[in-house]
């Protein structure tokens, strides 16, 4: 069933947080505003969501027309309150070989800042905190998603075990506490 | 607005600098800076703190010292609790203190909304005076703050974030640019600005202001506020940062793959802001430890200055 929200006369953010609590209800959803900004924002939430706008101007007025795009697969829920943690575990992706795998956690973390939504915090443990230290192929990487908000928690165990606590060269030294409540809290949490 | 020319003045109206300067000896020139604005968080004390650091940047902007201050207070006191007006004060105090400002005296009236902010005299030697202009070919630009403080503020709006996140970008508001210009001033540095409510690129357009310079920002290097980014994804943006597009955006090239939250975050009207610096390339490496050990420790190079046809901004 289409929901239709009115925020015409709204203040900024309220026609992106009724749209968006909308989206909880229906994968169909209507949103009229009044002005560009609103259309800006709200058109930026659903793209964001998998929804897809069409927006239709008349009488002074936008109606943004949107729709979930695969409502097969497609998420209902908030996902801006379910926060994705990345957990790495190893410096290598799989078993088999273990060279292989260290190239495929490379390109893995490289190609981590384009995707959308962000990682809100990755977790390195054994073998991967190798990946936070001196010498690693992809400081800089990890260090640009450090820049961008992305929290990098380190466990202080294994850095201590690998003889790398003095040389951590992105994110921080953390401990058990921290780095479980973090999978705890989490909404979706990613082992690569 | 007609201005009689004074010859000494060093900068006034019309270049677009953070303060006016005026010299009065060979070596002693005074900065002159006002701002005052209306509540930016809800807790009071917080308010104080960061309009205090926000009035005080523009002098740290020109390289000076920030040495008297005086507040600014529009009070609504008939329908607001004065417990609420003590603890503004007491926020902007304690930053004016921590500054090692003297506050000499105010002014207050009243209005129906609440507002406060200062007037500030600093001091600087004539020859240091850092200006919006001066960027030279094959500097590097350095960030001080990370951005994000407008769409951060419209998420708290929205109820989208927590607790944290409103301690960190209250913290970062309120954070004194005071270190990072003693050391710019240490180290030497070809121009400067500080980042406010145009918003990086609007403020990096003030300083290119000849025809041969271009600035080059690579997005994947400027500091963001934790869940800035995720915000702008959500539509979280205020409409300043729309007005500051279609302001500057003439002025701006996005390379294609460059995603839509970049120019959002680019364009977010910032709230007591970091330093944005052009510094020779020999410099910026040290100057960057420099700051990263003083305690400033989000600042980052995120572009340098090149030779440019037409002023411009490409964002890669």
């Amino acid at each position: 069933m289409t929901l239709t929200i009115d925020a015409r006369g709204l203040a900024c953010p309220q026609p992106v947080v009724l749209t968006n609590n909308a989206f909880d209800e229906s994968d169909e959803v209507i949103t009229i505003v009044d002005d560009e900004i609103a259309r800006e924002n709200v058109s930026r939430l659903a793209q964001s969501k998998g929804f897809d706008v069409e927006v239709e101007e008349s009488d002074g007025a936008y109606y943004l027309h949107l729709k979930r795009k695969d409502t097969a697969t497609g998420e209902v829920g908030n996902s801006y309150s379910s926060s994705v943690v990345l957990f790495i575990s190893s410096d290598a992706i799989g078993c088999g070989s273990e060279d292989l795998g260290q190239k495929l956690m490379i390109a893995f973390v490289q190609v981590l800042h384009e995707i959308i939504p962000q990682p809100e915090t990755i977790i390195f443990m054994n073998s991967g905190v190798k990946l936070v230290a001196e010498g690693s192929k992809v400081i800089e990487d990890l260090q640009v998603l450090e820049n961008q908000g992305v929290e990098l928690l380190a466990c202080g165990t294994c850095l201590r075990y690998y003889e790398l606590n003095e040389k951590v060269a992105a994110g921080q030294v953390s401990n058990m506490y921290d780095i479980v409540s973090s999978l705890f809290n989490a909404g979706k949490v990613i082992s690569p | 607005m007609e201005i009689p020319a004074d010859p000494n003045l060093i900068v006034g109206l019309e270049t677009f600098e953070d303060a006016g300067v005026y010299q009065l000896s060979d070596v002693l020139a005074i900065i002159q800076t006002v701002d005052f604005f209306t509540p930016i968080v809800d807790d009071p004390y917080s308010f104080g703190q960061i309009a205090a650091a926000n009035a005080l940047s523009d002098v740290y902007a020109m390289g000076g010292r920030p040495v008297t201050a005086m507040n600014i207070v529009c009070f609504p006191g008939k329908t607001m609790e004065i417990s609420i007006l003590k603890e503004v004060l007491r926020g902007g105090l304690d930053k004016i203190n921590e500054a090692g400002v003297t506050l000499v005296g105010g002014h207050s009236v009243n209005d129906p909304e609440l507002k406060y902010g200062l007037s500030v005299t600093g001091i600087i030697h004539p020859d240091n005076v850092i200006l919006n202009s001066g960027a030279r070919p094959g500097d590097r630009l350095i960030l001080t703050k990370p951005l994000g403080t407008g769409i951060i503020n419209t998420a708290i709006k929205a109820g989208k974030v927590d607790e944290q996140t409103i301690d960190d970008v209250t913290a970062q508001m309120a954070m004194l640019n005071k270190k990072a210009a003693e050391l710019m001033q240490e180290v030497g540095v070809n121009a400067c600005t500080d980042v406010t409510g145009f918003g990086l690129l609007g403020h990096a357009c003030e300083m290119i202001q000849s025809d041969d310079l271009a600035f080059e920002i690579d997005h994947a290097k400027v500091p963001i506020l934790r869940h800035a980014i995720k915000s702008a994804q959500m539509g979280l943006i205020p409409g300043g940062a729309y007005r500051n597009r279609e302001f500057h955006g003439g002025m701006v090239e996005f390379a294609s793959d460059i995603p839509q939250w970049a120019g959002d975050v680019l364009f977010d009207p910032q709230t007591s802001g970091g330093l944005l610096i052009a510094v020779s390339a020999e410099k910026a490496e040290a100057l960057l430890e420099k700051m990263r050990n003083a305690g400033v420790d989000k600042a980052s190079i995120i572009g340098s200055v090149t030779h440019g046809v037409g002023t411009k901004i490409v964002i890669k």
